[in-house]
């Protein structure tokens, strides 16, 4: 019966309109385009970022990345050297050169002898020059002007051009942030943040996440109301007493200034602290009670409970923290600016790229590869371990 | 140089076995003085009544042992400065004499702070809104299609890029060039594609198209919609899978249309997670520091609190009225953080 009626179900529609059309799900279709759509608007930023930052300089400069698979145009004019520059050459004078000058690879696509004139003369043939002589420049740039007599003039003539510069993919702009920016450097810097900031707070939040979760005493509900109250007290409000705090103990060691690695790891192992701790408690609050209160009764101390049960239980919540506090160190330009400071060898890559932006703000080869290095680090994290940060996000938000 | 690094690093993986260390040796070490002074291994010796005696000191002794030296780093780095900034925002420049509220009466007066406010007060309007709205829309869209998971981890991946990377992945988006010129930034190439001036959107103040609008903020918001989307989407959906299928169901079966759906059944249901999605962004944008500072630090009228206090703090060393400008943030904080505490109160009655 119902398989019948099924049958009809399908029959139906297609019989009493029996275009194409009616049978699209239009609500359906509407969803991919809007979909698509978003995800496009979302990626299309770093898509750019990726695809300019792998491009030839030159024509970063003057084209958009989408069409960077395209070649692109551009006006240009140089000045030919002086009169004498010419040799003699079996009772000719010549001056020779390149119109690109050295090392590019630009194609000639019509030059002239006035800004008005770009396309006077096609690639290989010749134009008369004022000072005498003629000139012939060739596709790759390359340039011959001979004369009968020598050359006089003082002033080099100009040649306007418009070249064409051929798709070019490469990594030199990354070889050259890296290697003349101090950018690896900075990688380096950000890794030595970075790691011991992440381990350190983790073995102290267990425990005290499990005292929270599972130990009575007076004053358990103030603590965790005092973490709670803790997540969202604003950074601000610590720099500037502890900045004195530090300078006061480094004066007090004789040393110029508080600004010490050593500093920046117990900064963010504190300001790490109240997540990892309100996180963990969560969790180990989830873990089923009748585990704990049979090792109890067999006699087993908290302790021994934790070390043995807990905290390998946990594993999955100490993963979620461990990427949000590595992600959170290594993304962070407010910490690292103040307790390490903006000088160039104790830059993180944060700060780093932000001195670019303000030094090569127009040198986009520069930093789109600059802001690339910078986040491909966490980018391989979340993209590899984004089942634990997810995990932890639902557990951070109070469902 | 070459010898620096190699000692920078050395440092690092010492300082990390040294702290390890030093936590593994203060928990097992005061665990085992606890064990030795308080154990209770050898019932039969002890005299009446002391095992129980001893098995309750343990108690109340053991959990402060746990909590000790996280609270000990929360104390000094979080619990103190709050203390000290609220100190200090009464006192003069250089911490020494106290003022009054001279800080807080320089700071109404300042265009500045007054800047700040306002600009505070249009982010904490459009960056939760906007970032929720389309964090949901993107939720409710990725659950009906089969390619949905990866739209959902490619709108997420911002999440993990910081706030300094995003800028330049955005400045370069608003690139601006001569209007003679190929533009490279794809917003004003969009916008001459379609016959328009380009701008540059960075350093646009109002007015604007004869509208009064601070349009170079909105551009600025735009960064931290495009991270905080992705965050609001991961919630959203975790919450929208909890929907009983059957209420769905039910709504269907009555007749009801998708946006119905939507609107009448979905957001109710969970309206809950939206007001936390929401308070969570409001505090980023609260802190909002690193995107101001990278794009323009604060000129053309976008300067917000957590920059001015930047400038107040490490440009002209004025401890007193940087603390003043944190004083301002926290107080715009507290209400959230009142609620969360009293909510997380709530749940903890019930355990």
């Amino acid at each position: 019966m119902t398989a019948i009626a099924d049958r009809v179900d399908d029959v139906r529609p297609a019989a009493s309109a029996p275009n194409f059309l009616s049978r699209v799900d239009f609500g359906r279709l509407g969803a991919h385009i809007a979909l698509l759509f978003l995800v496009a608007l979302w990626t299309f930023p770093t898509a750019g970022l990726l695809v300019s930052s792998l491009r030839d300089k030159d024509q970063l400069a003057v084209s958009g990345w989408w069409t960077a698979l395209s070649a692109s145009v551009a006006q240009d004019v140089t000045r030919l050297p002086q009169g004498n520059a010419g040799t003699e050459e079996n009772g000719l004078w010549v001056i020779r050169g390149n119109l690109f000058g050295e090392d590019t690879n630009k194609q000639l696509q019509s030059f002239g002898l006035t800004a008005n004139d770009l396309g006077a003369a096609q690639p290989g043939s010749s134009l008369p020059m004022n000072d005498g002589g003629t000139i012939t420049v060739q596709a790759d740039g390359s340039y011959e002007w001979v004369a009968d007599a020598a050359f006089t003039h003082t002033r080099g003539p100009r040649v306007f051009y418009i070249a064409g510069i051929p798709p070019r993919f490469t990594l030199e702009n990354y070889a050259e942030v890296l290697s003349a920016n101090g950018v690896a450097r900075s990688f380096i810097n950000s890794f030595t943040v970075t790691i011991p900031a992440t381990i350190i707070p983790i073995l102290m939040a267990a425990f005290a996440a499990y005292a929270l979760a599972w130990m009575r005493f007076p004053g358990r509900g103030l603590i965790v109301a005092l973490i709670v109250g803790l997540l969202v007290v604003p950074l601000q409000m610590s720099l500037i007493p502890l900045l004195s705090l530090y300078n006061n103990i480094a004066h007090a060691f004789g040393a110029e200034d508080g600004k010490t690695y050593l500093g920046i790891w117990l900064a963010h192992t504190a300001f790490g602290l109240p997540l990892a701790i309100y996180l963990l408690r969560n969790y180990m609050a989830g873990i089923p009670k009748d585990i704990l209160e049979s090792a109890r009764i067999d006699g087993a101390s908290h302790f021994k409970i934790f070390t043995g049960m807990i905290l390998p239980l946990s594993f999955p919540a100490l993963a979620s923290f461990s990427i949000f506090q590595f992600l959170w160190v290594w993304n962070d330009l407010l910490v690292a600016m103040v307790f390490l400071g903006a000088q160039d060898e104790k830059l993180v890559l944060t700060g780093k790229l932000v001195s670019l932006l303000g030094s090569r703000g127009n040198n986009w080869e520069i930093l789109t590869a600059g802001a690339f290095i910078t986040i491909v680090v966490p980018l391989i994290v979340f993209f590899g371990l984004q089942r634990y940060f997810v995990r932890g996000l639902l557990a951070g938000s109070v469902k | 140089m070459t010898a620096e690094l190699f000692q920078q690093i050395t440092s690092a993986a010492f300082a990390i076995v040294i702290a390890v260390a030093a936590c593994v040796a203060y928990f097992w070490g005061s665990n085992w003085l606890l064990e030795k002074f308080l154990g209770t291994q050898n019932v039969e010796a002890l005299p009446e009544g002391e095992a129980t005696r001893r098995d309750s000191l343990m108690g109340q002794i053991s959990p402060w042992l746990f909590l000790l030296p996280a609270l000990l780093f929360l104390s000094v780095y979080l619990v103190y400065p709050v203390v000290e900034t609220f100190r200090l925002s009464f006192f003069d420049k250089n911490g020494i004499n106290f003022v009054g509220f001279t800080n807080y009466s320089w700071l109404f007066g300042d265009n500045d702070f007054r800047q700040s406010i306002v600009n505070n007060l249009l982010w904490l309007i459009i960056v939760p809104s906007l970032s929720t709205a389309f964090g949901l829309v993107i939720a409710v869209l990725a659950d009906r299609l089969w390619w949905g998971n990866i739209a959902k981890s490619l709108v997420f991946m911002p999440m993990a890029i910081s706030f300094v990377g995003a800028s330049v992945i955005w400045k370069f988006v608003y690139d601006y060039r001569g209007e003679s010129d190929n533009q490279i930034g794809i917003l004003n190439a969009i916008v001459t594609a379609f016959g328009g001036e380009p701008q540059a959107w960075i350093t646009l103040t109002p007015p604007w198209l004869g509208m009064n609008i601070p349009v170079n903020s909105f551009f600025l918001m735009i960064i931290l919609v495009w991270i905080q989307t992705g965050f609001a989407m991961v919630i959203l959906s975790a919450a929208l899978r909890g929907i009983p299928e059957e209420t769905l169901e039910a709504a269907r079966v009555d007749g009801a249309n998708d946006f119905q759906i939507f609107f009448n059944i979905m957001i109710p249901q969970i309206w809950g997670t939206i007001v936390v999605v929401w308070t969570t962004i409001t505090i980023v944008v609260l802190k909002v520091f690193d995107i101001i500072f990278a794009m323009t630090n604060g000129q053309w009228d976008t300067e917000v609190l957590a920059n001015l206090m930047f400038k107040w703090m490490f440009v002209n060393f004025d401890y007193g009225r940087g603390s003043a400008i944190a004083i301002i943030i926290m107080i715009a904080v507290l209400p959230i953080m009142i609620w969360n505490i009293r909510r997380a109160n709530a749940e903890e009655g019930t355990r």
